[in-house]
């Protein structure tokens, strides 16, 4: 898979702090790339790199093997986490304003922005002032604006917050059909659980650095938690039957006479010999892996342990919802 | 079409089409003609006619007052006591009481009235009566009025200015010094008003979110130029048009009534005594302040001696290049801050310099080719007010052209300064920024 943006070591300092230091990145053509961190990480820094609103301090861009210059701006579609529209213009004339500056020829930009605001029921508002939309509209017209000149790159930051489900949903189907069309999608957001499964590239960053990069599949496959939840008709000698070198139980609750027991394996047991223990005890109900969200992966990568390991956290992926 | 002419035509276009502009388009000529024919109308229209009933006990000013265009005398042969009886039933607006020892005492005349006194028709009556006092008494002395009349001699002296290629133009200060303060306010007005229309523009921008989808498009320099331009052409816009629409109110009130604008001598109120010189070699020069000695007479001379294409010229050049320097920093501070109050605490180092200039006019006018008058005329800050003020007395060519160039090299300067907050500032929300900040900004490459 060739690689459409590389980011070779970016490092950026504000006066007051170091927003990013040697970050390095590299996403795939047509992959959905998600740009992960907390409030404050560098994520949006970053990304005002990728855009050229702001110069690395070191570092450089690869866009298709070639180095970031000016003349990129025209292909990338950039939806900043502050956006926002001129309240007072009419939304017709402001949507053609704004993809002129991005190099779109004013006719051609007319019969783009027409097709869009058909599709998306905008057409009566044309000449409307932006300042009698409301909100979810508003929104609509700052996507269309972000995709309009057709970008082979697609930023999105923070894509999701204050938009309605309705519009969060519109808005991934559109976003998934630009990259069967070629497009390549960044997400950016502290939000993981909103993009986890839209991404299939993920990148962590922490504290201007980046802690975690790759393929979704293989990470999750990585940070398996080995973590078993187990549901079974009450039984007495639980504790002891798994009380070997091989597991350890993170947490016992009992509920309707029920028992759902948390267990992780370790070292080279299998579920395989779990279940070997526990079936002559007990009739088991339910059995399965808890597989960590990103969120989880994140937290276990700063703090080095899973959320997952204390009962209390019964939720599957904690904040991933 | 590039991306900054693509700005500066949305910048143009969103404020030329705003209703406000075309109020302001259409009510700017009307005050500013207004200035100029109000008062003529006002005093061709002066009231109704003024009254005055004389009670002349002493018997010797009978035939003294004559009756003029708006203030009529009428010697009354009754009493006192009968002449205000009449003034009370509205027959007259005055009476005037001449007592019998008026020649001894002046001081006991007397006007009375049931308004306020006309303030004209109390000249015109002490002047009258001067005159009168002082022929009974040189007659008295046995001086004959005549000679007396000769001797008094009316000086009026022409200034002349020698102009840089020796051409001798008449000078006209009170006229140069009303252009020049007149202009000079203009600039003030127009670097306020569209600087911080700058201010407003940038800060929608960042209140209304929208300045990072355009960033990433343009560069925040093309933002800014092209807002500051597409504004300043606002101006220029406005002011053409002022000045077209002035003149053609103007024009059409003088084609509609042209009485109105015929000039007289005001001789009504001021007596003025008449020239009997006759000296051969003062001739031509009576005839010329017989021509000239009237209001509209040096008004016409006077403003024929402005050179009023330099005059035009310069104005929107230093309009333009004060308006370039003032609104790069307007943009600065309208990017530094998140909201339209934050906006004072970086507006003094703006409006000082400003305010300076409107306040040292007054000094600059009492000598516009002196050292104070030409080191702020050279100072970029105030240079385009100050200038304003100056042009109409005649500047020196060679500090025109280094008033222009010092001018040129400071909106370069400020607006090179204007770019490095503007970049950073757009961008930063819900921070407090002091002036340590700014100057980090601009260090921080």
């Amino acid at each position: 898979m060739s690689l459409l943006l590389r980011a070779e070591r970016i490092t950026k300092v504000y006066t007051n702090h170091r927003a990013l230091n040697q970050v390095s990145m590299a996403v795939p053509e047509q992959s959905i790339f998600g740009l992960l961190g907390p409030n404050g990480a560098g994520k949006t820094t970053l990304i005002r790199i990728i855009n050229q609103i702001i110069g690395p301090d070191q570092g450089r861009i690869f866009i298709n093997n070639e180095l970031l210059k000016p003349k990129h701006v025209r292909q990338i579609g950039y939806l900043p986490e502050e956006r926002g529209l001129y309240k007072k213009m009419e939304v017709g004339e402001q949507a053609l304003y704004l993809a002129r500056l991005k190099g779109l020829k004013g006719e051609d930009a007319r019969k783009l922005l027409k097709g869009w605001f058909e599709k998306f029921d905008l057409m009566p508002w044309w000449k409307k002032k932006v300042e009698e939309l409301s909100k979810g509209m508003q929104q609509k017209v700052q996507f269309i604006i972000t995709i309009l000149h057709r970008p082979k790159l697609l930023i999105f930051d923070e894509p999701f917050s204050g938009f309605d489900p309705i519009n969060v949903n519109l808005l991934k189907e559109e976003i998934l059909k630009l990259r069967r069309e070629g497009a390549t999608i960044i997400f950016s957001t502290h939000n993981m659980g909103s993009v986890e499964e839209l991404c299939d590239h993920i990148a962590l960053i922490n504290n201007s650095e980046k802690i975690l990069e790759g393929d979704v599949g293989e990470i999750k496959k990585e940070f398996r938690s080995r973590i078993y939840e187990v549901e079974l008709e009450t039984t007495k000698d639980l504790v002891e039957r798994l009380a070997g070198e091989h597991f350890s139980i993170i947490g016992t609750k009992s509920q309707n006479g029920f028992v759902t027991v948390r267990v992780k394996i370790k070292g080279n047991a299998t579920t395989n010999e779990l279940m070997k223990e526990l079936m002559p005890a007990a009739n088991i109900l339910s059995f399965k892996e808890l597989t960590p969200s990103m969120n989880d992966i994140f937290i276990k990568k700063v703090t080095g342990k899973f959320p997952l390991e204390t009962l209390e956290n019964n939720k599957q992926g904690s904040a991933g919802t | 079409m590039s991306k900054t002419a693509t700005i500066i035509k949305r910048e143009f276009l969103s404020r030329v089409k705003k209703r406000s502009f075309l109020v302001m388009t259409i009510l700017g000529p009307i005050l500013m003609a207004a200035i100029i024919i109000v008062p003529v109308v006002v005093a061709q229209l002066s009231d109704s006619e003024y009254a005055v009933a004389i009670v002349d006990d002493s018997d010797l000013f009978h035939d003294s007052f004559k009756s003029t265009e708006n203030i009529s005398f009428t010697p009354l042969g009754t009493t006192i006591d009968h002449a205000l009886e009449l003034m009370h039933d509205g027959r007259f607006d005055a009476v005037l009481h001449i007592p019998e020892i008026a020649f001894q005492a002046p001081s006991s005349l007397r006007l009375f009235s049931e308004r306020s006194v006309n303030f004209n028709a109390k000249l015109l009556i002490e002047n009258t009566l001067k005159l009168e006092f002082e022929s009974i008494k040189l007659s008295h002395a046995g001086i004959d009025e005549e000679v007396l009349r000769s001797i008094d001699t009316p000086i009026n002296i022409q200034a002349l200015r020698i102009k840089e290629d020796g051409e001798l133009v008449t000078d006209y200060p009170e006229i140069s010094m009303g252009l020049g303060i007149f202009s000079g306010l203009l600039i003030y007005i127009f670097i306020f008003l569209f600087g911080s229309q700058v201010l407003r523009g940038v800060l929608e921008e960042k209140t209304s979110r929208i300045v990072e989808i355009i960033v990433s498009s343009v560069r925040p320099f093309q933002l800014m130029i092209g807002k500051v331009i597409g504004v300043g052409l606002v101006g220029l816009t406005q002011f053409l048009i002022w000045i077209a629409l002035t003149f053609a109110i103007v024009g059409a009130f003088q084609i509609a009534m042209p009485e109105m604008f015929r000039f007289t001598p005001d001789d009504q109120v001021f007596i003025t005594s008449t020239q009997a010189l006759s000296a051969d070699e003062m001739e031509k020069q009576m005839e010329y302040i017989q021509q000239h000695d009237t209001v509209a007479g040096q008004l016409v001379e006077g403003l024929s001696a402005i050179n009023f294409p330099v005059m035009i010229l310069s104005f929107i050049f230093f309009f333009l290049g004060g308006y370039l320097l003032y609104a790069a920093l307007f943009a600065a501070i309208g990017s530094a801050v998140d909201n339209e109050a934050d906006t004072q605490q970086f507006m003094l180092p703006v409006t000082v310099p400003l305010l300076l200039s409107i306040i040292m006019a007054q000094m600059v006018i009492s000598n516009p080719s002196g050292p104070v008058a030409f080191w702020l005329s050279v100072i970029p800050f105030t240079s385009p007010v100050i200038m304003m003020v100056r042009i109409p007395f005649g500047v020196p060519y060679i500090e025109l052209a280094l008033s222009a160039g010092l001018l040129i090299l400071g909106f370069v300067a400020t607006t090179f300064l204007a770019a490095r907050i503007y970049r950073i500032g757009i961008l930063m929300y819900g921070k407090k920024i002091s002036y340590g900040e700014l100057w980090k900004w601009i260090r921080h490459s």
